[in-house]
């Protein structure tokens, strides 16, 4: 029984690979209904073991990737100390950053491959970071929370950003002046409120967050919470609806 | 019993088929019209309809039996059966199916009486999480928690369902408090941070630049919690669970529990008195709206039934011991009322509200976006509502809450009350704090219960906990001992040293 579904399986994995990533889109857009070989697998699913075992597989291979770049960099941190292992990890997702005091940036070419010179200035601490478009998560941050003099990180177009990693950036309150998050598919408002802690910020750009309701609300509620950052990236009538009779019953005053 | 119902269907279907026949051929001699004979095709396709339905009722597979049977009965035996369908239930429940060695090794039924949760205090209450406790035990239960929320669709995704959304709200809780409790508040920090809780203290200047909204009179020191703290939804976490044991083959029956059968035998303590051990063979079952009850067998039972877990315990016998023995003591938990009002303030705090714990007691918190927030606080002892219903005493927030609260946050002389419900809180009378363990008298009920508030956001990590009672035989990562029924027994309340 279960040779022959395997062997079928297998020729097919792609396709399920395919298919658990479209499952995990969070629902900025309408989701299109299951094809017919996607209900088919379910279907199988509920009833055979093996399906199952190759579905929950391939969702473990998939995140694998994930997991294996935000994988704690302890042993480089202990040999090189925690700047060349944030360095180190950085260029390793494949975004770039700048020393401070430096005007160069580090960069991993088209391949991925980098150059190693960053190990030569242990003691430079990083100011900008630019992690854009690669797989960073809460996890990963952690390589980078040593940096209490970074000011600026722009986090553009990353899938794996979401509240919970917003709400570690509280570390960087005495020194962060620039965030971007635009185009990030997971933020909710309920991440936003976190950024209350970062006092020094003023510059924050929040566009095409798809989970917002109502950005031209938030980014009023944004401008109230941190009164000297600029908010960018959403109109005040954005998500909201106008109306010119508003009836409601006076508040009572307490005595 | 069921072929012979398909067997007459055919028969029948046979029976009536053949008179239309001699009918047809009767009126029209022996010219077979069109008409007449499609008439007879019509019809024989009706019968052989017919019989295909009833044939397909009589299938294997299908719930047609002969016997009459009513829907929704648990099955008759389960290792473990959990009692109370709340968030602490459903949660011990997922766990086992993780934790287990081989698939289906266990066979697990969660019993809730309330389908629609229409009374659960999991529903009802705040969903916030903190971890600014005292007690090390708390700090460490609501950090397993948070770590578990964070990575929630790890845990409890389903396959081809949507991601689960918690809606969680990353603000933390700000503790205010008096020059009295000041030093308290200092020695909580110290043993927080010391666990790894992320928390800061706020002189009384900082607090007025950081929240110029409120009013500083009084106020000595406040904590504030960067990380890990906020506020979610608990429904999704309920249901999120639910749907994740379910589909690893957890039964669920809605039903209650009104009694327990046991054997007991006599033991002979150090001291050389005799007690009753008991040792619960099967849990009754009893349907909703009706008399109805299933007995099922099972090896352990979880009281998880939350503020009804004292009444469970009462079944059992416990407490109904001559005074001063151990079988004397009851389960101290019963069920206490909490209001929760909803409140629309206009000029009220924006984005940056935290959810804010006076040392006056009341509490207060945003509720979406649109300038309303929840509030509200426990009574005094001697002043507890009454519980027989859920009713809403709105002069509790007139006379009690209000003027606490307008005078700490000025912007809240303003308002309209827009709702508010009331909850029950599993109340533990003897020291506020989790009853987690077996009873040295009824050796194989575990319970999970009496966390007075705050079992929602320690859910995940107690589940894991009870879980290693159970199947591991002791606690393997977070050390709950202290939580043991043995402390009641003792007389050794540990309490949370709080503020409020």
């Amino acid at each position: 029984m279960a040779a022959p579904v395997l062997c079928q399986m297998r020729r097919r994995c792609p396709v399920v690979a395919y298919l658990s990533v479209v499952r995990r889109e969070y629902a900025s857009s309408p989701p299109s209904p299951p094809s017919l070989f996607s209900r088919f697998l379910f279907q199988l699913n509920q009833h055979f073991h093996d399906v199952e075992h190759l579905i929950n597989w391939s969702s473990w291979l998939r995140n694998r990737v994930v997991r294996r770049k935000n994988v704690f960099y302890g042993y480089t941190q202990k040999r090189f100390g925690v700047n060349v292992a944030a360095a180190y990890y950085i260029l390793g997702l494949g975004g770039g950053f700048r020393f401070a005091g430096h005007s160069d940036w580090f960069r991993p070419d088209s391949r991925g491959k980098f150059s190693y010179d960053f190990l030569n200035t242990p003691n430079s601490t990083i100011e900008e970071i630019d992690l854009s478009r690669t797989l960073i998560n809460h996890a990963g941050l952690e390589n980078i929370v040593s940096q209490n003099e970074l000011r600026s990180l722009s986090l553009q177009g990353c899938p794996e950003v979401d509240d919970w990693f917003l709400a570690r950036l509280h570390v960087f309150g005495e020194s962060l002046q620039w965030l971007d998050l635009s185009h990030c598919p997971h933020i909710t408002v309920g991440g936003l409120a976190a950024l209350q802690h970062l006092r020094k910020l003023r510059r924050l750009d929040v566009s095409s967050l798809p989970r917002l309701q109502n950005p031209g609300l938030v980014r009023i509620l944004l401008e109230e919470m941190l009164p000297h950052c600029e908010v960018i990236g959403a109109d005040y009538e954005q998500g909201l609806i106008l109306t010119d009779n508003v009836e409601e019953a006076e508040p009572v005053r307490h005595k | 019993m069921r072929w012979y119902r398909a067997l007459r269907g055919l028969s029948g279907a046979a029976h009536r088929a053949l008179p239309l026949r001699q009918a047809v051929l009767h009126r029209c001699g022996f010219s077979t019209s069109a008409a007449a004979r499609k008439d007879f095709f019509q019809d024989l396709e009706s019968q052989f309809k017919a019989f295909r339905e009833k044939a397909a009722a009589a299938m294997p597979g299908s719930d047609w039996s002969p016997i009459q049977v009513t829907k929704g009965l648990p099955p008759e035996r389960a290792d473990i059966v959990i009692v109370g369908g709340g968030v602490m239930g459903w949660s011990v429940a997922y766990w086992l199916k993780k934790k287990e060695k081989v698939r289906d090794g266990v066979r697990v039924l969660v019993v809730e009486k309330d389908p629609t949760y229409s009374q659960a205090s999991s529903v009802l209450s705040c969903g916030g999480i903190r971890q600014q406790f005292s007690l090390k035990e708390n700090i460490l239960l609501s950090l397993a928690s948070a770590d578990f929320l964070k990575n929630i669709n790890d845990h409890l995704g389903v396959v081809n369902e949507d991601p689960v959304d918690l809606q969680f709200n990353h603000s933390g809780y700000l503790f205010l408090a008096s020059p009295d409790v000041a030093p308290i508040m200092e020695e909580n920090y110290t043993i927080q941070r010391d666990l790894g809780a992320k928390v800061i203290l706020l002189s009384p200047t900082q607090l007025k630049d950081r929240f110029p909204w409120i009013n500083t009179d009084g106020i000595a020191l406040a904590s504030y919690g960067l990380e890990n703290e906020g506020w979610f939804d608990p429904w999704t976490l309920l249901n999120a669970f639910r749907c994740k044991a379910m589909s690893m083959g957890v039964y669920q029956c809605f039903g209650e529990v009104t009694g327990f059968r046991c054997s007991s035998q006599k033991a002979e303590t150090t001291d050389g008195d005799f007690v009753n051990i008991k040792r619960i063979k099967y849990v009754d079952v009893r349907m909703p709206n009706s008399l109805e009850y299933q007995p099922v067998e099972c090896a352990v039972v979880v009281n998880a039934a939350g503020a009804s877990s004292g009444k469970i315990a009462d079944m059992l016998g416990i407490g109904h011991g001559p005074k001063q023995t151990m079988a004397g003591i009851p389960l101290p938990v019963e069920p206490r009322k909490r209001f929760v009002y909803v409140v629309h303030c206009p000029d009220g705090p924006g984005l940056e509200c935290p959810f804010l714990i006076d040392y006056s007691g009341f509490y207060l918190r945003r509720e979406g976006l649109g300038g309303n927030y929840i509030t509200g606080m426990s009574p005094e002892e001697t002043e507890e509502p009454d519980v027989s219903n859920l009713d809403v005493d709105h002069d509790f927030f007139h006379d009690k809450v209000w003027p606490l609260l307008c005078h700490r946050l000025p912007p809240f002389e303003c308002l309209k009350v827009s709702g508010a419900w009331a909850g029950y809180y599993d109340y533990n009378t003897f020291d506020q704090n989790a009853i987690v363990g077996t009873h040295p008298l009824v050796n194989n009920m575990f319970f999970v219960t009496g966390f007075s508030g705050h079992g929602l956001q320690q859910s995940p990590a107690v589940g894991r906990a009870v879980v290693e009672l159970i199947l591991d035989g002791g606690f393997q990562t977070i050390d709950l001992s202290a939580f043991d029924f043995k402390r009641i027994l003792y007389h050794e309340p540990i309490l949370e040293r709080n503020i409020v």
